[in-house]
């Protein structure tokens, strides 16, 4: 039993002796807790970053004390009777009172104003830009709780005069667990195990149990891969497929392996920049290659470029800080406090990335063949004992990912070639008599140009030359696609202008060039099998490979982007050049970031504020319905203040310091809390109090999303295949849906269980996403969602009832059903328990007994109809499908409590 | 017990008012209640006040989208200086600073290829290649020198249709069933009819709902299989054992519901109790087979065809059965002159064909009803066609066509309170560019909702930090057409 509560009443107490010391005017006036809400919630609106009414805004100290358009100043440090603020809120005119067209400040809060500015109108800034502190734990005499967090959430609790509810149900709370921690029902066994096994930590068991299960990561991802907004296609117009499962796979990994949360942002952010980066770390960089790639005819890839550029600056902020950066474009930020400038030059961090919005998606990682692999292998170990490591790591890095390379916006002179720059096409077309020049290349050392191009009409070749002397040369052969040639080079000592001219002796000869990049000359030269390892450098820059995945590579430094201001948001009216830097409002150290790298570092570094907390939050809501900040998405100075400031940020410190940024840790110091093990049968003192349950007395029911929901269904009827990662499947779907334009791509239902894998392994097309799932509130991943909305609608019934996915799986369930050796009973007892995991109540039994009984009937009457629906005319089959189908949409399958 | 009061009873005891409108602008759902539960116009009210702002002329959108973009010169915006430019090369000033999807070098001028006659009473110009349309032009409202920002299709649709060229707002129909909610809930309020073979440029997400929640976003219609997904139930499961069966569910939710006491469970039942009444009055209002035969005369039907003429007669019933915005797509109508169908003489006049009787009928039946006082008709495609003829890669094409145009483009809209007949805005002499009252997609945009009895300005939706709008920071409301 719980204990009543008995802790005074303080908080109140302390209220009215505030208000007592207040009057009398010696107390500290609070900015961030009594000013800041007055100043955001009256005057923000018309007095902000954007909007400065009167020449008054209230985003910076220095604007707020500075002069006002009428001479006057608003605010007057230690002055109150000078401030025009103080004279406006009690001014008796309400048409110069401010705030205008409202209701006036009541007394307390012009109070508030007068005495802080009185005491010198000292600015603070918002709670989120300050670093979390190490909150004192609170204590009460009350014996409910397993850990802190349970101290924090009863403090709230008893403030509000409430309650904590009793630990739910074993079965409900396996059910409960098993849905949040890896996103399925337990099996029947599971259940049974959990709910028989009476020791101590039986709980701690489980939850260790379900954080090792390779299906954590898969139901983990899927909040990540929303927030990466990661699909299967590239977004405009015809939509295009693109192949970058490798990244989707990365993450289930990464979770998996509990990678550190430090880790996990640097090796997205900046894993190209890190020194000689694995292959798992290029492949993290997908995430920033998740953006929309524009291949309509007649689109200007610089204008997409850019727009997926500015799409990456606002996802990461929203992402790490959860920061608005998007209005920061066009102008200053109306709320909080970051400048226009400072978007251009966090811009400035991921302007320098080498792709382009082209319809090669360059640059990509090969994944080599296995065979071609040991190649590669076999050539790093040759280079690594003639030559260097770095030197066989650069060779390798070049082979598999084409970069860095030299395109046409760095040749420095081109003669009679044509820079085809639109839609799905980047790439200089050159003539017999057409050459490109870069002046400045050091090929001393240098053994091969690898070119790359297309050769649509006729035979020719390519000279190299080096200050006008030839160096080599290659035949030119049509090819249907981009393809890859390596040119010898005779050995040249220094620096040169390096020029290619094409030559050919049909009239009508053309070429695509899609740039080059040169090669160290392979060394061991004269040992034994030099040639045979030369050839096989070659092949392996030829090698088709297995697949391929979107990566993120920096331009080289010599021809790195110059990042400037934009002129009202518009790229084409750019003005001054910015250097990469984050807002001064978020960082006091005055040294400079570089690149992704120092930023990604910076994010997950003691000094940033926010990251941690940002993360914390996440996985809160997740797991309680609700955040801490209820805008997850927005920690700034108009998203939603925290209900548990010291939970929030004593999580944060965990998080990042104790845990040393295990995300495993930390949702099991999550789940492990009373807070989180209570039932969700709301209690009267709740309803009355805190029907919300904003005071967590209870546990919430949350509606599953879209992919828990299949992947219930599927796992509770037998029919979930647990096959992990690859390429996207393509389940059944009604035909139709991706009537695209100008596109040949089909959809074609994978075959075995391919066709019943897990949710987040079908196969996303932006423009015509996986309908039942749009339905149930997935996004298309065309931008970042911090949170899906839900909703309840009847299109959602028609789904679960209707959708021949959720049919066939009701079916499957009734044939298992039907064949136990069981009376009707017992089936339908059994039918419920593994949708459920838990015996229905007396009640709810006897209603699928009638239903049951009722459909036998008519079945019996229509044996047509039964053909129908279970093909064979088996009346109690069919009346099964029926309880099966109505199971599958019970309100309590589709929640979880 | 009745679910739908009964839930609405609840849910009010469960929640006060306060709590529903910072559920709202936060957006976790209860939004979606307070207008599945019949409340809609509350749905509005987190948005600055109630919606609508003011007394509407309109109930309801009809809104036909020409995807890729019909010529204005060749069947609204007549160009007799044109005329006598055919042939000859594009002078410098007009290509100096502008940006073309295809043209390069120096194109022709492209004189008008369709024959342009005054019409009726008001003596708007109407081709030829519109007869039907030309004949009741006097109900039409044109906006003659309308321009847009994107020069390409799918950004340039979801300019249009979103009020911003990339993805991820929410579309005009979107921004209108959140506002005012639908007038029969045993419909989606905002419907999607698809003709010409594809789907627009800019796909779904030109009929998305953006960060609005999801049933905010349009339903498409479906041409073969179930008119709207999974409306139908599975082979062998008939009406009578549906119903049976969701009886049970019903009572099985029920019984939840009082052992945990969560009113979203009521919401659930009703959902349920909607989806039953859906099967039955969606496959009802999307069958045009029982229209008498006159009507489908009228408007040119083929029994069981997926043409635009179909669909337009089914926007009439849809807009009967009170479906707030329905949103009709034509797609073929990008005519760069790289085929027959794909030219400004011939494939526009067989394009045209398609549409010009359908939509005159259309007018004209919802007239004869009397909706047409309380209905919009909007007629448009993306953007204009030049007045130069294109030369992709600065070669002559194998047949006439135009390039992409941003800067003048022909839009007319009919019906509820509008100035009949009137034409607002003109080009140059070659059509070129606005030369007397321009209009933007966001003037458009803001006037359509300001005849729904919204204020563009204050109709927002916060998400990420900030207020959106459909028309962002633009759009005024164009009020020389209105009545």
């Amino acid at each position: 039993m719980l204990k009543t509560p008995i802790k005074p009443k303080f908080i109140n107490l302390s209220i009215v002796l505030l208000l007592l010391i207040s009057s009398c005017s010696s107390r500290k006036i609070d900015f961030n807790a009594e000013v800041r809400p007055i100043l955001n919630n009256k005057c923000i609106a018309c007095h902000g970053g954007v909007k400065q009414s009167g020449g008054f805004g209230l985003v910076f100290r220095e604007n707020a004390l500075g002069k006002t358009t009428n001479g006057k100043y608003a605010i007057v440090p230690g002055k109150p009777d000078k401030s025009e603020l103080i004279a406006r809120i009690k001014h008796h005119d309400p048409e110069m009172r401010m705030p205008l067209d409202a209701e006036p400040l009541n007394e307390e809060e012009i109070n508030i104003l007068t005495e802080w500015i009185e005491q010198g109108a000292e600015w603070e800034d918002h709670w989120a830009y300050l670093l979390p502190e190490e909150p004192e734990i609170p204590q009460q005499d009350h014996e409910w709780g397993v850990n802190p967090i349970d101290k924090f959430t009863l403090d709230k609790m008893l403030e509000h005069d409430l309650q904590p509810s009793a630990e739910a149900d074993k079965h409900d709370l396996i059910r409960r667990l098993s849905l949040d921690l890896i996103g399925l029902p337990p099996t029947l066994e599971e259940v049974d195990q959990f709910v028989n096994d009476q020791s101590e930590n039986s709980y701690e068991k489980l939850v260790d149990r379900l954080l090792n299960s390779p299906q954590f990561g898969e139901h983990w991802a899927t909040m990540w891969l929303d927030l990466a907004r990661y699909a299967d296609s590239r977004g405009y117009e015809k939509d295009a497929l693109r192949s970058i499962w490798m990244y989707r796979d990365w993450v289930i990994k990464a979770f998996n392996e509990d990678k550190p949360f430090d880790e996990f942002t640097i090796e997205q952010l900046a894993g190209d920049l890190l020194p000689q980066p694995t292959i798992d770390q290029l492949v993290a960089t997908g995430f920033h290659r998740n953006t929309l790639n524009n291949d309509e005819g007649g689109t200007f890839n610089e204008e997409y470029r850019i727009a997926q550029v500015i799409d990456r600056v606002s996802t990461t902020w929203e992402v790490w800080q959860a920061s608005t950066m998007g209005c920061v474009q066009c102008h200053s930020h109306p709320y909080d406090p970051i400048k226009m400038k400072e978007f251009y030059q966090s811009m400035a961090f991921f302007n320098n990335s080498a792709d382009w919005d082209v319809g090669t998606e360059f640059p990509v990682l090969k994944d080599l063949k296995e065979e071609d692999d040991q190649k590669l292998e076999d050539l790093k170990k040759w280079i690594s004992t003639y030559g260097a490591k770095d030197q066989a790591d650069e060779v390798a890095h070049k082979i598999l990912t084409g970069t860095p390379r030299i395109i046409h916006e760095d040749y420095t002179d081109t003669t009679g070639a044509v820079h085809q720059n639109r839609g799905d096409q980047d790439f200089m077309e050159v003539f017999d008599g057409s050459s490109i020049s870069v002046s400045d290349i050091d090929l001393t050392g240098k053994g091969y140009l690898v070119l790359f191009y297309r050769q649509r009409d006729q035979t020719g070749k390519v000279v190299v030359k080096a200050n006008g002397k030839e160096i080599g040369y290659g035949a030119l052969e049509r090819s249907g696609s981009f393809t890859q040639m390596v040119i010898d080079l005779e050995p040249y000592k220094g620096v040169a202008e390096l020029t290619l001219h094409f030559r050919s002796e049909h009239e009508k000869y053309r070429t695509y060039t899609d740039g080059f990049f040169l090669v160290d000359e392979l060394p061991g030269k004269g040992e034994d099998g030099y040639e045979e390892r030369v050839a096989e450098l070659k092949a392996l820059f030829q090698a088709d490979p297995e697949n391929t995945t979107l990566i993120m590579q920096d331009k080289p430094e010599r021809f790195q982007r110059v990042t400037r201001v934009f002129h009202r948001g518009s790229w084409q009216e750019q003005e001054e050049a910015v250097e990469p830097a984050v807002p001064a409002s978020l960082r006091d150290d005055s040294t400079q970031l570089n690149n992704r790298l120092d930023l990604a570092k910076w994010l997950v570094s003691d000094e940033n504020p926010l990251t941690a907390r940002v993360m914390v939050n996440r996985f809160w809501s997740k797991l309680f319905g609700v955040g801490i900040v209820e805008t997850v998405e927005d920690f700034g100075t108009i998203g939603a203040i925290p209900t548990h400031p010291e939970l929030l940020d004593w999580l944060a410190l965990r998080f990042s310091h104790d845990y040393e940024w295990s995300m495993k840790k930390l949702v099991k110091t999550m789940v492990m809390s009373a807070t989180y093990r209570q039932t969700s049968v709301v209690s009267e003192l709740a309803k009355q109090n805190d029907p919300n349950n904003v005071w967590l007395s209870f546990s919430p029911r949350t509606r599953l999303s879209a992919e828990q929901l299949r992947d219930q269904t599927l796992a509770v009827t037998g029919l979930l295949s647990d096959k992990m990662y690859g390429p996207s499947v393509m389940p059944y779907q009604p035909e139709g849906i991706w009537n695209v334009v100008y596109s040949g791509n089909k959809w074609v239902v994978s075959d075995g269980e391919d066709a019943y894998r897990r949710g987040l392994y079908t196969f996303l097309r932006r423009s015509a996403a996986y309908p039942s799932f749009i339905t149930f509130d997935a996004s298309s991943r065309d931008v970042c969602v911090s949170r899906r909305i839900n909703t309840n609608t009847p299109l959602q019934a028609l789904t679960t009832l209707n959708d021949p996915a959720y049919v066939e799986a009701a079916s499957h369930l009734a044939n298992e059903i039907a064949q136990l050796e069981a009376d009707d009973e017992q089936k339908l007892k059994l039918a419920y328990q593994r949708v459920m995991c838990k015996p229905p109540s007396s009640e709810k039994l006897n209603l699928l007994k009638s239903l049951y009984e009722e459909m036998h009937v008519q079945y019996t009457n229509d044996r047509a109809a039964a053909v129908e629906l279970v093909g064979e005319p088996d009346a109690n089959k069919a009346a099964l499908v029926i309880v099966a189908n109505t199971l599958l949409n019970m309100d309590e399958f589709i929640v979880k409590s | 017990m009745d679910h739908f009061n009964e839930a609405r009873r609840k849910y009010l005891e469960f929640t006060t008012r306060r709590h529903f409108l910072k559920k709202c602008s936060t957006g976790l759902g209860m939004l979606a209640f307070g207008s599945l539960m019949g409340m809609d116009k509350m749905a509005g009210l987190d948005s600055n006040g109630v919606v609508p702002h003011f007394a509407p002329k309109a109930k309801r959108v009809i809104y036909l989208h020409m995807a890729g973009a019909p010529s204005q010169l060749e069947l609204f915006d007549y160009k007799p200086v044109l005329e006598k430019l055919n042939g000859q090369d594009c002078p410098p000033s007009l290509l100096e600073g502008k940006r073309f999807a295809f043209i390069e070098g120096i194109p022709q001028m492209l004189g008008p290829q369709q024959k342009f006659r005054q019409r009726g009473e008001a003596g708007n110009y109407v081709s030829d290649a519109m007869p039907h349309l030309a004949s009741i032009a006097d109900k039409l409202t044109f906006l003659k020198a309308m321009h847009t920002d994107e020069f390409n299709h799918a950004p340039a649709q979801l300019l249009i249709q979103t009020g911003s060229s990339r993805v991820g707002r929410p579309s005009i129909g979107s921004w209108v069933t959140y506002g005012l909610g639908s007038e029969n809930e045993n419909l989606p309020g905002y419907m999607v009819l698809i003709s010409g073979g594809n789907n627009p440029d800019a796909g779904k997400n030109a009929w998305g709902s953006g960060f609005l929640p999801s049933e905010y976003q349009g339903v498409q219609c479906r041409n073969s299989g179930d008119p709207i997904l999974f409306v139908s139930n599975p082979d062998g499961i008939s009406r009578d054992i549906r119903g049976r069966s969701l009886e049970t569910l019903k009572k099985l939710n029920e019984a939840e519901y009082k052992e945990i006491g969560d009113p979203e469970i009521l919401s659930r039942i009703s959902q349920y109790e909607m989806a039953f009444k859906m099967q039955i009055s969606v496959p009802e209002s999307m069958d045009i087979k029982d229209e008498p035969e006159y009507i489908k005369k009228m408007y040119g039907i083929e029994d069981g065809g997926n043409t635009f003429a179909n669909n337009c007669l089914l926007a009439r019933k849809l807009a009967e059965k009170g479906v707030r915005f329905i949103q009709l797509y034509d797609w073929g109508w990008d005519m760069h002159g790289t085929s027959e169908n794909g030219s400004v003489d011939i494939g526009i006049r067989k394009k045209s064909k398609e549409i010009d009787q359908p939509i005159a009928a259309l007018l004209k039946d919802l007239e004869q009803r009397g909706m047409l006082e309380d209905t919009l008709v909007v007629w448009g495609g993306e953007f204009g066609r030049t007045p130069m003829r294109e030369n992709r890669k600065g070669e002559v094409m194998s047949y006439l066509g135009r390039d992409h145009h941003v800067d003048a483009f022909t839009v007319w809209m009919a019906g509820a309170g509008l100035k009949a007949g009137y034409s607002h805005g003109e080009t140059d002499e070659i059509g070129y560019f606005g030369v007397k009252d321009r209009t933007h997609i966001h003037d458009l945009q803001a006037t359509i909702l300001h005849l729904l009895g919204m204020d563009h300005e204050k109709f927002t939706y916060r998400f990420q930090g900030r207020d959106f709008r459909l028309t962002d920071v633009h759009g005024h409301v164009i009020d020389k057409v209105l009545a």
